[in-house]
């Protein structure tokens, strides 16, 4: 092998780039965490089943939102039905929030894990956590 | 002929994911088990090909000069083009590299009316170079489905990538810009008479691939959807050696088996260009040739024709023509 | 010579490429005359000791080539490989993107699309690809994979030999892949089978033997030096002192053989000649190493190695100091690229030091070998010689830039620095064909032969089109060049697409603008035709040299 200073150099600098995530994640530590939303953090919880079925509310949440905003703000229509025909006002604070009170233990589970910032709080006020709440609902993630 | 083939074999890998993991329920071998060993082929292959090209030595310093070299003290010096050191070669390279400089010299000649015209020609230089840096930020961004927690750089890329906050989730530039030039550097392989003739179907194949990769990435995010949390489980999983293989839409799993085909292909093909450039001689090279020896390994002793033996054949006539002779006779 | 083709005829190129795919190698040579060379002669195989000399022709049916030629061919280009790492590389990573199709010269004169600089790599690389990679072995056509067959060899001896290895492509290249680097190789493995052509075996057997590519005999060499000092007597009143294998001179100074006789060169020799009088340059000529080009380059690496030791054979013979070189294209890549590597170290020379200026060429202290146009230019900077530019202004000149020292030296500078020195009229030509993007005389590399014509003269093309830019743009009369090649190809490609425009070296306009101590009153140029500047009749001042008379006499 000739230039074998410069090309091994190279090619493990190359590794090293390439297989970045490797490092990263056994330096971390946190590749096995998973996210963990608690799907029911109200005390009171309003109503058994959510707007769309659980899966499709998973990937399709942004988007059903998005519409909702559209469809109040533009067209001053508030309320919709949920697929299994429950009428619902279309409100991120007053709907949603509903069942899913705490923002840090559902919506922000998810969205940290995948490093997503929705800017839904850019208008709408963060609803605010009671701190002695929060321990008290861990058991309760059903 | 070799677009179709390329088209077909790209079908087919398609049809292989969505029918291993519809129908016979692979999801292991599809998520995991392909990944693994597409992974292992790339880093094992690009290795063997690069250390395959350092088995063989550089024997003469052959750069392309493109400027004026350093000579006289009194006269300019074109140090990027014409590098005469070890740094300003590698200022050179850098130019290679990151801005494909070679390329932007591109001219496009025309004849016309018996006369040759040269214009300026930065389509393909554009192309190339929107689609490098696009597949950069991409595959960067990339790494939020493989390390946990996302690294800081790769917030920074998606958040600048998604600068215009285009739509929901919001459209990234760079998906646009990559779907764009490998069409354009489709396009224009089919549309020049030139390029259709000399391209082969390893040259429509990636493309295609590339082309397929794009779609499927870009379907998921926007259109068909799919739980990205379950994705980074499986990605996280992968790259931390645990593997795990949760409940993920077939869309996704076509686009794994497509990069995995990419980058098991990589390898064996024309896409080492990524490692070769760094070792093109006559580009890496300094233009100094005249000032210091560069030694050939293989050099071996050939037959000359010594002055001796030239003296021996013409004395006569050298004597006669008053030439000084090494041995009278 | 030029019946048999028009320009208007040769300018319809059709760059269309055919429908057929380019995997069938079929070429009829009896169709293609004037586009290929002839085979070499038995002589000049055998006196080379190359392999299977006989008596053969490109249109023949038969090549006669020895039995086992395939495995000669596989073991040649396995060997290569392992030698060359540009030859692996460049094999392996081009992406066939065709930034380099319209940068050849032969390219644009003939449309053939295997003169696209990447379909000449192909070649060679779809039989690389089926015998000595994975991908090609297991998927064959669909990866441009091909049997090596008689026909692809005929191929490749068709398009190699189409081939300046000018390096105009590589500039372009995004990986830097040097077509010359790929003919070069190619050309080695066609003459481990007998495929040589007469163009290049014959001069280069000649250099092996009598020390210079026309087989001139040291006492011819003599007479013809001699000969040239008597002409400048007659011109410059100046009888020179002509040393010839002189030892203990400083200086060895080497050119192309074909400065001693051919026309344009001879006036670049007297040129030399006058300056190394005026400066008192303690120098030798060789009869020995009486030959600065090397067409072994254009051969194989052995031959180049063989043919170039003389130089430093002699010069450590004659014990000079260091060597100087003279004006010629391909002589400089050899000597640039090559020379220190084949044949140094030379640690019997010294660093060249210039005895007039004092000024050391550091830039050449491994080598020890000078260009003539950095001697000249750091001259002229120190002010050591007197000029006269105005004794030039009969001419108006353009300078063509020799593909070596352009671009595998980056010798640009230099020689327009002496131009513009020695001449009150310089016009560059458009900037894509200067420089390192200047095109090719379309005779390189051993192919300036004239059963070559119609592709020489579509391959120069380009060069011509420039030079007629200026022609009409700026009356521009005279074309300079620094390599023996051009001096040689360059004026038949003139008459044919520019008529009317001369060739001319830049020591030849040194030579004329010289003031020289002791010299007569100049009346005419190195040529013997009257200079611009006399007290001619002052009618004819009025008429200004915009066009120039046509001169046919080339040889």
């Amino acid at each position: 092998m000739y230039d074998a200073g410069k090309i091994v150099t190279g090619l493990l600098i190359f590794l090293l780039l390439i297989t970045f995530p490797v490092w990263y994640n056994a330096a971390m530590g946190k590749a096995q965490t998973r996210p963990n939303p608690v799907v029911q953090t109200a005390d009171e919880p309003g109503r058994d089943t959510c707007v769309l079925e659980g899966d499709e509310m998973v990937t399709a949440h942004m988007n059903l939102l998005d519409e909702w905003r559209d469809t109040v703000v533009r067209d001053g229509v508030r309320m919709t039905e949920t697929f299994n025909g429950h009428r619902i006002e279309m409100s991120l604070s007053r709907t949603c929030m509903d069942c899913h009170s705490n923002k840090e233990q559902f919506c922000d589970e998810c969205h940290t894990y995948m490093d997503v910032e929705p800017y839904c709080w850019e208008c709408h006020v963060e609803p605010r956590q009671a701190p002695e709440a929060a321990p008290e609902m861990e058991g309760g993630e059903q | 002929m070799s677009t179709w083939s390329s088209l077909i074999a790209i079908v087919l890998l398609i049809t292989i994911a969505i029918v291993g993991v519809q129908v016979a329920g692979l999801q292991m071998v599809f998520g995991v088990v392909i990944p693994y060993i597409a992974i292992a082929l790339f880093l094992i292959g690009v290795v063997y090909r690069v250390i395959r090209w350092a088995m063989s030595p550089v024997p003469f310093r052959i750069p392309t000069t493109s400027g004026q070299a350093r000579s006289l003290p009194w006269i300019k010096n074109n140090s990027l083009e014409s590098p005469h050191n070890g740094f300003t070669t590698f200022l050179r390279m850098l130019l290679e590299v990151l801005l494909f400089r070679s390329l932007f010299r591109n001219t496009k000649t025309d004849l016309k009316e018996g006369r040759l015209l040269y214009g300026s020609n930065k389509w393909l230089w554009l192309g190339g170079i929107v689609f490098h840096y696009s597949f950069l930020v991409i595959f960067l961004r990339h790494f939020k489905y493989f390390a946990e927690p996302t690294p800081a750089f790769v917030t920074a890329l998606q958040s600048v990538d998604g600068f215009f906050q285009i739509g929901l989730p919001i459209l990234y530039i760079t998906d646009m810009l990559f779907l764009a030039a490998v069409s354009f550097l489709f396009i224009r392989r089919v549309w020049s008479p030139q390029l259709r003739y000399l391209s082969l179907a390893s040259d429509y194949f990636p493309l295609f691939l590339l082309l397929a990769i794009g779609c499927t990435g870009v379907l998921m995010r926007y259109f068909t959807k799919v739980d990205i949390v379950a994705v980074k489980e499986l990605g996280t999983g992968l790259l931390s050696f645990h593997p795990v293989v949760p409940e993920v839409g077939v869309m996704f799993y076509i686009h794994l088996f497509l990069v995995s085909s990419l980058i098991a292909y990589f390898p064996f093909s024309k896409l080492m260009h990524m490692a070769g450039i760094f070792l093109s001689p006559t580009r890496n090279l300094a233009n100094n040739n005249r000032t210091k020896r560069h030694v050939n390994p293989w050099d071996y002793p050939v037959h000359v024709h010594t002055y001796a033996e030239y003296e021996d054949e013409f004395r006569p006539v050298m004597k006669a023509a008053g030439l000084p002779l090494d041995k009278e006779e | 010579m030029a019946v048999k083709y028009k320009p208007d005829q040769l300018l319809q190129v059709d760059y269309k490429p055919p429908k057929k795919s380019w995997l069938d190698p079929k070429i009829d040579f009896g169709e293609k005359k004037g586009n290929w060379n002839y085979g070499a002669v038995p002589d000049a195989v055998t006196h080379l000791e190359l392999p299977n000399a006989r008596k053969w022709q490109p249109s023949d049916e038969d090549w006669q080539l020895p039995e086992n030629w395939k495995e000669i061919i596989f073991e040649g280009l396995r060997q290569r490989l392992d030698r060359f790492r540009s030859l692996r590389l460049f094999m392996d990573v081009c992406v066939r993107c065709g930034a380099c199709a319209d940068k050849c010269h032969y390219f644009l004169g003939s449309g053939d699309p295997k003169n696209m600089p990447v379909m000449r790599a192909e070649l060679l690389r779809s039989v690389y690809r089926r015998d000595f990679t994975l991908a090609g072995k297991l998927m064959g056509k669909m990866m441009g994979a091909r049997e090596l067959t008689v026909d692809v060899l005929k191929e490749w001896f068709y398009y190699f030999f189409q081939c300046t290895e000018c390096r105009r492509c590589s500039v372009f290249c995004p990986y830097g892949i040097d077509t010359a680097e790929i003919t070069m190789i190619g050309r080695e493995l066609l003459a481990l089978v007998g495929l040589n052509i007469d163009w290049i075996l014959t001069p280069a057997s000649n250099c092996f033997r009598t020390g210079n590519h026309l087989g001139i005999q040291p006492h011819g060499v003599v007479d013809s030096l001699e000969f040239a000092a008597d002409e400048l007597e007659d011109i410059t009143g100046i009888k020179v002192d002509l040393p010839i294998n002189r030892k203990g001179a400083e200086v060895l100074f080497i050119a192309p053989s074909a400065d001693y006789f051919a026309s344009p060169h001879y006036y670049t020799l007297l040129g030399y000649m006058a300056l190394f009088h005026e400066i008192g340059l303690d120098y030798t000529w060789s009869t020995f190493a009486s030959e600065g080009g090397n067409f072994g380059l254009f051969h194989s690496h052995e031959m180049m190695k063989r043919l170039n030791a003389k130089m430093y054979m002699e010069a450590e013979r004659l014990k000079v100091k260091w060597i100087l070189g003279g004006e010629c294209g391909h002589m400089w890549r050899v000597i640039h690229q090559y020379m220190g590597t084949m044949n140094s170290p030379a640690d019997f020379l010294e660093v060249p030091k210039s005895p007039v200026t004092g000024t050391v060429f550091e830039h050449a202290k491994s080598t020890k070998m000078v260009h003539i146009c950095e001697f000249t230019a750091d001259l002229i900077k120190n002010d050591k010689i007197k000029l006269d530019p105005s004794r030039n202004d009969h001419w108006k000149v353009t300078f063509h830039d020799s593909c070596n020292p352009a671009r595998a030296m980056g010798l640009i500078e230099e020689p327009r620095y002496v131009i513009n020195a020695v001449s009150n009229h310089f016009h560059e030509m458009p900037e894509n064909t200067i420089k390192e993007q200047t095109f090719c005389c379309g005779s390189g590399a051993g192919l300036g032969t004239d059963e070559n014509f119609e592709m020489r003269m579509r391959g120069g093309l380009p060069r011509a089109n420039a030079v007629k830019f200026v022609n009409e743009r700026h009356g521009v009369d005279h074309l300079l060049c620094i390599c023996a090649i051009d001096k040689a190809t360059l004026p038949p490609l003139l008459e044919f697409w520019v008529p009317g425009v001369e060739v001319a070296g830049i020591h030849e306009m040194v030579g004329n603008a010289l003031i020289m101590k002791g010299e007569k009153e100049r009346e005419t140029d190195l040529r013997g035709e009257p200079l611009a500047n006399l007290p001619i009749p002052e009618t004819d001042e009025a008429a200004p040299d915009e066009k120039p008379v046509e001169e046919a006499d080339h040889v």
